[in-house]
């Protein structure tokens, strides 16, 4: 745990490093790259170490999105329009896996996926608070110049996957991480040797929420405008699964990398090919699925063995 | 007598749900695949019935034939030669592997077709039957009852013939299905025929009454799944029960909270059974 | 006599059906009981009533001295009801260690990390097999795997274990090395209930044998006065003093 905790404290220093290159191009691709990061990670909790398919990523990236709009909209500080989105992601995390969570296979993966449905009408709907279908502008600091924002998200967007990965790292050599994955080889299993199976994945899938939340959070912060197809837009739900199994399920720095992996494929590949974006990630992930179903990394690293 | 039309409506709709989903449950249920192309290939055969129309004139009933082969085709071979080496993999692959290859699919037919939504407009009209004071199109009543036929169809072929007990028998007990002599394999590959036979089919059907679009694809899906929890997994009954029940519970649904409301409606409903009764409005599985 | 467990009626329907109807049972501290009875009978039904598993359709489960009738397996499990499963079933993914490690984390309130390692290493001593602590669960063979399940429910430090066909599939070496860790948990204090085919087991570990069938308890008592029961004999029609492994049988665990 030591070891990983350090290697990640000099990886985190070294992004933070980005800045430097002063290039706006290189920054929004290392806000982007953090943020991806930071959904997959929160997927870890859940999607990982318990090893529930989630699709609820949108959900609550759409969820912390706009409650971090609306918050800032009424006048609450951008820091704790943050905090609040990711309490909120939080609490509805809660209430949805103590519903959810009851369930397995496929029944919860398209319960899951069908939350970020129905939230995105509710906030279509919603039109008083959240602008409907129109979409919402969010209050843009006037006494900052484009440079100093952009660098501004990208620090917010580093110390949020640092805490992220802290919390990872921690859950992950704890007692409910050794839990989680008791959850994920044999659940009735886990239940008999007495883990209070419905308490562990609550307590994974509302950590999955938070972060995820206060990702969504930031991002609106980022960008200024958003509109509902835009943050409940499922490919957020695909690309956390995508992006955690390009880096290896269960691993510590499997999601990062992952992250990492799939913005420079996404980067490389998609940019000259505008039209075919989303058949060229539907050929990824069959491609992924097929040939790399562990990883990118499919060796057995000495970091993946978390011991208790 | 509102609402005898509404009820009226929403069951000609049912009628085509259920025929949406037959083959979307019998695919979930013998796989154990939730085959997300689903919903695209629906499409797909609604786009075929609209250009063998525009083009050379077959209508879209016809379409049917040509479709049913090329589907059962293609869905044959995408089995065998990619989905069968997933198949024993963790729910989170073989989603990802059918969700990947809609994503090739639908993003393939928007360069095609691209968003527009398209018409299938028959010409001339067959105009309204007027039963009692109720107002029923006649081609979205014929698209029905062709709807429920092809249901019963797959329902006859799943109980009367060879090959359907040998569907059934592997649904059941993979295990004694495969100890009695029964070439698993094959009959997945003809199972996930079936299943993108009924979506091709049911595409040109649904051409007849709503416009086509690439981004349609989802929107099927979506009932499907609704009408699979709504009808119990993996029976053609099932099928035709939860169809109908979406079916009415839709046309209701936009009387009283508006037609955008739609969806929020199906899916809350999807959740509520998955969450009290999972085993659907039946209570049973299979085909017995 | 004081009691620890005590089932008052307990009957659970599976639909029309009954698996297990009316029981009546006590067991003091320190038994060892046979639970006995041709397969189907109900014997896996009431040790999953008792665990949690199944809610009970009616009837009343007391362990030591508590209603636990509608617990959670994972609370029965953390008031000292420990079971094996007749189909074995570990972490695949994780080492030996880590499996009985879990078992005393989780049940047996021993704190995460070396606490937990070292009581883990103890019990995996126990059973003989300390070698294998860091191989994966899933690469043990059979034999290995039923001594795993016996040291995990160990860990949980229980009270009462109870025992679902754990010599099911061994040798008859493998059978006496089971046996004699069976007795000496039992030394250890611990109450067990034990479901058995082998009458070889049964007749010489057991204080008393208590004879399922259909659901419903039909007679208890010392080894000597079941063998002789009639009611016993014709309930098994001549399949009694079965000699090699039987099949599983037909209750399911959920």
């Amino acid at each position: 745990m030591r070891k990983s905790a350090l290697l990640a404290a000099v990886l985190f220093l070294l992004v933070a490093l980005v800045p430097l290159a002063g290039d706006a191009y290189w920054l929004r691709l290392g806000t982007t790259m953090l943020m991806y990061g930071v959904i997959a990670m929160a997927w870890n909790f859940i999607g990982g170490l318990a090893g529930y398919p989630s699709f609820a990523s949108a959900a609550f990236f759409g969820l912390g999105a706009y409650a971090g709009a609306v918050a800032q909209k009424l006048g609450v500080p951008m820091g704790l329009a943050w905090t609040l989105a990711g309490a909120l992601s939080l609490a509805f995390a809660a209430l949805l896996g103590l519903a959810l969570l009851r369930l397995r296979g496929h029944y919860f993966a398209i319960a899951s996926l069908v939350v970020a449905e129905v939230l995105r009408e509710l906030v279509n709907s919603a039109t008083d608070l959240t602008g409907g279908g129109m979409g919402l502008n969010l209050p843009v600091p006037h006494d900052a110049t484009v440079a100093s924002q952009s660098e501004f998200f990208f620090y917010a967007m580093l110390a949020l996957a640092a805490i992220t990965f802290a919390a990872m790292l921690w859950a992950t050599h704890s007692k409910l991480g050794f839990g989680l994955r008791c959850i994920q080889q044999n659940e009735s299993a886990a239940d008999m040797l007495g883990v209070n199976t419905t308490l562990y994945k609550v307590a994974a899938f509302m950590l999955s929420g938070a972060f995820a939340g206060a990702a969504g959070a930031i991002y609106a912060s980022w960008v200024h405008y958003i509109e509902p197809p835009d943050v409940f837009d499922v490919l957020y739900s695909v690309k956390a699964i995508v992006m955690v199994l390009l880096g290896g399920a269960g691993s510590v720095f499997g999601p990062l990398f992952g992250a990492a992996i799939f913005l420079s494929l996404e980067e490389l590949v998609w940019r000259n090919y505008l039209q075919v974006h989303t058949g060229v990630l539907g050929l990824m992930i069959v491609l992924l699925v097929l040939f790399l179903p562990k990883g990118v990394f499919s060796l057995r690293l000495p970091w993946r063995k978390g011991k208790p | 007598m509102l609402s005898l039309q509404i009820l009226a409506n929403g069951l000609v709709l049912g009628g085509l749900y259920a025929c949406i989903a037959a083959g979307f449950s019998l695919v979930w249920g013998v796989l154990n695949v939730i085959n997300i192309l689903h919903g695209s290939f629906i499409v797909l055969g609604g786009y075929l019935a609209y250009y063998a129309y525009a083009q050379f004139g077959i209508h879209p009933f016809v379409s049917i034939l040509i479709a049913a082969p090329l589907f059962f085709a293609l869905g044959y071979i995408l089995q065998r030669s990619l989905i069968n080496r997933m198949i024993a993999a963790p729910v989170l692959l073989t989603l990802s592997l059918t969700f990947g290859l809609d994503l090739m699919l639908s993003n393939g037919m928007l360069v095609a077709f691209t968003a527009d939504f398209k018409k299938l407009t028959l010409d001339p009209p067959l105009g309204v039957l007027n039963l009692g004071g109720i107002a029923l199109p006649v081609d979205r009543l014929f698209a029905m009852v062709l709807a429920l036929a092809l249901t019963g169809l797959l329902y006859l072929l799943l109980s009367r013939s060879r090959i359907g007990r040998a569907i059934v028998a592997v649904r059941m007990d993979r295990e004694a299905a495969a100890l009695m002599g029964v070439n698993v394999k094959r009959i997945y590959a003809v199972t996930f025929g079936l299943g993108a036979l009924m979506a091709g089919a049911s595409g040109p059907l649904l051409a007849m009454i709503f416009p086509i679009s690439p981004l349609s694809g989802p929107v099927y899906l979506g009932k499907a799944f609704v009408i699979c929890v709504l009808g119990g997994l993996g029976s053609v009954p099932g099928a035709m029960i939860g169809g109908l029940a979406l079916g009415v519970v839709e046309s209701f649904g936009a009387l009283w909270f508006g037609p955008e409301h739609a969806i929020t409606l199906s899916f809350t409903l999807l959740i509520l059974m998955l969450l009290f009764r999972p085993t659907g409005l039946l209570g049973r599985t299979g085909y017995a | 006599m004081t009691t620890l467990l005590q089932l008052e009626g307990v009957t659970r329907q599976f639909g029309g059906l009954k698996a297990v109807s009316g029981v009546d049972l006590s067991v003091a501290p320190g038994e060892v009981i046979g639970l006995i009875g041709p397969n189907g009978a109900g014997k896996t039904t009431l040790v999953n009533v008792i665990t949690g598993v199944h809610r009970a359709s009616s009837g009343i489960v007391r362990f030591d001295g508590e209603d636990v009738t509608g617990l959670k397996p994972f609370q029965a499990a953390r008031r000292g009801i420990a079971r094996t499963f007749q189909i074995v079933q570990p972490f695949p993914e994780m080492t030996v260690a880590e499996n009985v490690a879990a078992a005393a984390m989780f049940a047996g309130a021993v704190r995460y990390g070396d606490e937990a390692n070292a009581e883990a290493l103890g019990h995996l001593r126990f059973v003989g097999l300390a070698e294998m602590a860091d191989k994966r669960a899933s690469s043990l063979t059979l034999a290995m795997r039923k001594r795993l399940e016996l040291a995990k429910s160990l860990a949980m430090r229980p009270k009462l274990l109870l025992l679902d066909e754990v010599n099911a599939g061994l040798n008859a070496t493998e059978v006496d090395h089971a046996l004699s860790l069976i007795r000496g948990i039992a030394a250890r204090g611990v109450t067990i209930l034990i479901i058995e085919h082998l009458m070889k087991v049964v007749l010489s570990l057991c204080t008393r044998i208590v004879v399922l069938h259909h659901g419903e308890l039909i007679a208890s008592g010392t080894p000597q006065e079941i063998v002789q029961d009639p009611r016993v004999i014709q309930a098994y029609l001549g399949r009694r003093y079965a000699a090699g492994g039987e099949a599983a049988e037909g209750q399911s665990h959920g």
